[in-house]
């Protein structure tokens, strides 16, 4: 049953993130065909981790594969809050491709399957939920400050189609980055908070290490915004950030 | 009855000639009251069109009345009318409204001309039917379709780019330097998009003064624009002065207080008034006059290409609008035909109701009413059908003789 809800999900992202690649061309029917997709495959995801949580005894994404697959469902539920407006389509350009192929690597590790579960209490649950909310929030403020300096390079350079193509305004681009890092910050301190309280005296790794500077760098971005360093210092800082993150999310989980 | 237009537009015409026959929307409306029923004139900048529905003569009276308006230039005005009917003149009616006859593609203002048309012309049954398709299929072309959503003027691109920078213009500061026909379009296209004049400063300061006034805002020296850029959100330059007057110190030096708010600068002036190397701040975008031409060429081939999409829905509101009016000739026969069964089915039921209660009758008369209705339906709907593919008026004699409706008609 799982497997079977898999490939629907995986089709329909992959289907969003073509179309999202025709939406470049001129908003339209493209644009309308991703949004649906994302949609269709979204719910789909949903039912699959809904089967596997209801099979499992205990948290059944322990494994790097299946830490994967509820990090890609995190991914496209924080895009669908701003996703379903046509300004903000032509982000799922920047999140539709990545959510499909991590989708299809955790299915190639059998992270979509039925699992026992680790057996593993609600503490722990809770940690690794929070943690992978926090990081996939970081992916998304990373895909807009991708596409911020897509489009602040556009302008600059007078490109002729500037006004073709629908990319949302740099203001916006860069507020919602900003509000987004936030919301994923205060989430990676609950999950650090919640697995602090099993931790124990030799425990302190290389993964938590490059956590904490992760959270450091988000950290100096939001006080160096307020201090008025927007724009694309923000957005650099954003895509340094996350290149931690995706160093230490294989460190984390997947190499486990 | 019979639609006919005749009209000149800039298709046909210059502007010379065209001015001879333009008219103001009182004007307008005075000459449809006097051409009488079913008559609208539809004069704007690009043409000046008058749509007739007679019996007949409707040609002579539109042309004559045109090339009277032209006065000593008749005959030229004569050689390029253009003269359409029925089918053809709906269909140029769509189009127009659609913004697909126009200069350039899609442009907004048409609709609002064509519906002031329609309001002040004189118009029956025909002409508001086809006036009101008119205007919903402009209203169709322009949200199905992305033929309006680009700016088709250098203002306009201004205002577009704007919003590709701040998404909402409600609340942003404009400073215009210069008190030029050019700034004063733009800071107007600024405005209806939510934003508002900081102020404007000019060489001559009364000339700043007066387009202050006339937009509510207060006229600056250009001595003073230094402290206003740590302020606005955006610059439109169009002076006539030699040199530059905003160099790239002079924007850099107001960056520290502007705490990373991006800052997008509007050149329209020849020669330049703003120093391109502005562009290079971070934070500062500057278009010139050439770069925003640029992009209105590149919107308006976006439009054209639109305007294939706009041409399919036109396409499809015109059959509507022929099907409606070949239906015309079939409904007074369905309508004879629908009162004859109604007055049998009366006699029959008055002949009955000394025999029956009150409650038998209201039965009997529901029970004959949904059987009439039934059996009205499907001839009904074919005689609609035959209509729109042209073979209505030969259905609606057959049933006119089969029914008696004739005989119906002399005796009553």
């Amino acid at each position: 049953m799982a497997e079977l809800l898999v490939v629907p999900a995986l089709l329909a992202y992959g289907e969003a993130a073509i179309a999202y690649a025709g939406e470049l061309r001129g908003p339209g029917l493209a644009g309308r065909l991703a949004t649906w997709g994302v949609r269709l495959g979204w719910l789909a995801q949903t039912a699959l981790l809904g089967t596997q949580a209801a099979s499992a005894d205990g948290f059944p994404w322990g494994t790097w594969a299946g830490s994967l697959n509820l990090f890609v469902w995190l991914v496209v539920s924080a895009y669908l809050i701003w996703g379903c407006k046509p300004r903000y389509r032509l982000l799922g350009l920047a999140v539709m491709p990545v959510a499909a192929i991590l989708l299809a690597l955790a299915w190639a590790g059998g992270g979509t399957g039925l699992a026992e579960g680790d057996g593993s209490g609600l503490v722990l649950a809770a940690h690794v939920g929070l943690m992978l909310a926090g990081f996939a929030g970081l992916t998304l403020a990373a895909g807009m400050a991708a596409l911020y300096l897509w489009q602040e390079r556009r302008l600059k350079r007078h490109e002729r189609g500037v006004l073709r193509v629908r990319v949302p305004p740099l203001d916006a681009l860069d507020r919602l980055a900003a509000r987004t890092v936030l919301a994923a910050l205060v989430m990676l301190a609950l999950g650090i908070g919640v697995g602090a309280s099993t931790f124990e005296r030799g425990d302190f790794d290389a993964a938590m290490g490059v956590t904490f500077v992760i959270l450091g760098v988000y950290a100096s971005l939001l006080v160096l915004r307020y201090g008025g360093r927007r724009g694309r210092r923000a957005a650099l800082l954003n895509l340094v950030g996350f290149a931690l993150v995706a160093i230490v999310l294989p460190l984390t989980h997947f190499a486990q | 009855m019979k639609l006919t237009l005749v009209g000149v537009s800039h298709h046909t015409a210059p502007l010379e000639l065209r001015e001879r026959v333009a008219l103001d929307p009182a004007a307008a409306a005075e000459l449809a009251a006097s051409l009488g029923s079913e008559t609208i004139v539809l004069s704007t900048c690009n043409r000046t069109e008058l749509y007739l529905v007679r019996a007949d003569h409707a040609e002579e009276v539109a042309v004559r009345t045109l090339t009277q308006l032209a006065g000593d230039r008749s005959d030229e005005l004569s050689s390029v009318l253009y003269r359409l009917r029925d089918e053809a003149a709906a269909l140029h009616i769509l189009r127009v409204a659609a913004g697909l006859d126009s200069l350039v593609p899609g442009e907004g203002e048409i609709l609002g001309q064509v519906r002031a048309a329609y309001e002040q012309g004189v118009t029956g049954p025909f002409l508001d039917r086809l006036c009101r398709q008119a205007l919903h299929v402009g209203r169709r072309v322009r949200i199905e379709t992305g033929i309006a959503e680009s700016p088709a003027s250098v203002p306009a691109a201004g205002a577009a780019l704007a919003q590709q920078v701040f998404e909402e213009l409600r609340g942003k500061r404009v400073l215009l330097i210069g008190a030029g026909k050019m700034s004063e379009l733009t800071a107007r296209n600024l405005i209806s998009r939510g934003a508002s004049i900081a102020a404007v400063a000019n060489r001559t300061l009364e000339h700043a003064r007066e387009l202050a006034g006339r937009l509510k805002t207060r006229p600056l020296d250009l001595s003073e624009l230094g402290s206003e850029l740590a302020e606005v959100d955006v610059v439109v330059a169009s002076t006539s002065a030699p040199g530059t007057i905003l160099r790239k110190a002079d924007v850099a030096a107001a960056l520290p207080a502007r705490r990373g708010r991006q800052l997008l600068l509007v050149d329209l002036a020849v020669p330049r008034d703003l120093d391109p190397a502005i562009n290079e701040l971070e934070g500062c975008f500057l278009y010139d006059i050439d770069d925003l031409e640029a992009v209105v060429a590149e919107t308006i081939t976006g439009r054209r290409s639109e305007a294939a999409r706009a041409e399919k829905l036109v396409a499809a509101e015109a059959d509507r609008f022929r099907e409606w009016q070949a239906s015309l000739e079939v409904v007074p026969t369905i309508a004879s035909l629908r009162a004859l069964v109604e007055e049998i089915r009366d006699s029959e039921l008055a002949r009955a109701g000394s025999r029956l209660s009150e409650r038998e009758r209201r039965q009997v008369e529901s029970v004959t009413s949904q059987i009439l209705a039934k059996f009205l339906h499907l001839p009904t709907i074919r005689m609609k059908e035959a209509a729109a593919a042209a073979d209505g008026v030969v259905y609606a004699d057959v049933v006119r003789h089969l029914f008696g409706l004739e005989e119906e008609r002399r005796s009553q």
